[in-house]
């Protein structure tokens, strides 16, 4: 059995025997209302705790297949790994090659293969953690499988959701697909210096984007030419900030409940 | 394909219940979907029949019932029916409507035996 969520018990469908009876009983009416990815989210949550308490900042990116995502990343590592711990999780249908291509940059990197699945999921990330030893005060990228439809609907315990939007995809992107817009809180127009070659209005994509969700950051990149990366750069050490800092808090906060239940105790006795 | 993770989720529910409250068989499964919640029905649909065989609920009626968006206007203080994520307020033209129906994604109730 596994210590993140007890799975590998011998599962049981239940009654498949007595199903082999006949039984007849009066119809009845069971009231469930139960939300469908609760499991999810409930290791989401688990999730999320250990990354709260340890100061990991833990981004999420998804696009489709082909928007930059691993290149992009590469060069985000390069910029950073000097300055900061870093670990990347790879979600894939098949194959190795994304984890192979992130370890060249010095930092760990595990593959996940999704197999038939079209997207990674709080449970899939929870046993990652274990083989990663992540770092405090590190920070996770985790690549999510290439697809903008699936992915969205799936919360991984991450703080930061991006979404990256090549200009060789079409502007209406956003209004395609919204689901994952609409969850993200930044969005990445990648290989920005492709522009001059193609007709991509880049005025009209954010506001599509920002119309679908106008709380939705924007920032200009391109791996190749290196633009926007800088300020990339600097919205994640920023986000890492904001996630030591609630760490600091709520540890200043145990400290102060410890000391008065110490009080508490003292004066009872 | 995210619809057969969907439709484990529901086996796994409804086996926790029919473990919990000793029930047999499940005659008829009634969900909601919300009409923002990325669920293709017919996928699901048949998904759920495969994922459910061998189960209590082998063969069970599947009953889906779509809730449509509704979006909020903090302004004119009023709902809508609203079919895309980012429709204005058909009122004062503000936008973005608060969601406030359509993101559903519950087994509601079952029929047992």
């Amino acid at each position: 059995m596994c210590s993140v969520c007890g799975c590998g018990h011998n599962y049981e469908h239940i009654n498949d025997h007595e199903n082999e009876h006949t039984h007849h009983h009066e119809p009845r009416l069971v009231q469930i209302e139960r939300d469908i990815l609760q499991k999810n989210s409930s290791y989401a949550a688990a999730n999320r705790r250990y990354f709260t308490e340890h100061g990991i900042l833990v981004v999420n990116l998804l696009s489709s297949p082909g928007a930059g995502k691993t290149t992009l990343l590469i060069k985000t590592i390069e910029q950073l790994k000097d300055k900061i711990p870093i670990a990347v999780i790879e979600g894939d249908q098949q194959t190795n090659r994304d984890a192979e291509r992130i370890r060249t940059t010095g930092v760990p990197a595990i593959q996940i293969n999704t197999g038939a699945g079209c997207h990674l999921d709080a449970h899939l990330v929870g046993h990652a953690l274990k083989n990663l030893n992540l770092a405090d005060d590190s920070l996770l990228f985790i690549e999510n499988v290439g697809n903008l439809i699936c992915p969205a609907g799936f919360d991984l315990g991450e703080q930061q959701r991006i979404v990256i939007l090549s200009v060789t995809e079409g502007e209406d992107k956003p209004l395609k697909y919204p689901n994952a817009f609409h969850s993200a809180q930044l969005m990445l127009l990648n290989k920005i210096d492709l522009l001059p070659y193609l007709q991509f209005d880049v005025e009209q994509c954010c506001a599509f984007a920002q119309r679908v969700n106008p709380h939705l950051e924007i920032i200009h990149t391109s791996a190749v030419s290196g633009v926007g990366l800088d300020i990339w750069s600097d919205w994640l050490i920023q986000k890492m900030d904001q996630v030591r800092i609630q760490k600091q808090n709520n540890i200043q906060a145990l400290h102060r409940k410890i000391a008065e239940l110490e009080a508490r105790l003292g004066n009872s006795m | 394909m995210h619809e057969m993770s969907i439709a484990t989720g529901i086996r796994d529910i409804i086996e926790d219940t029919a473990r919990s409250q000793g029930f047999r068989r499940i005659t008829e499964i009634r969900l909601e979907i919300g009409a923002f919640s990325g669920v293709e029905v017919a996928s699901l649909l048949f998904c759920l029949d495969v994922v459910l065989i061998n189960t209590c609920a082998t063969g069970a009626e599947l009953q889906v019932e779509i809730v449509p968006g509704q979006g909020h206007c903090v302004r004119c203080n009023d709902s809508f029916l609203i079919k895309e994520f980012y429709e204005e307020c058909p009122k004062c033209s503000s936008y973005p409507l608060r969601i406030i129906s359509g993101m559903e994604l519950r087994v509601k109730d079952l029929l047992i035996e």
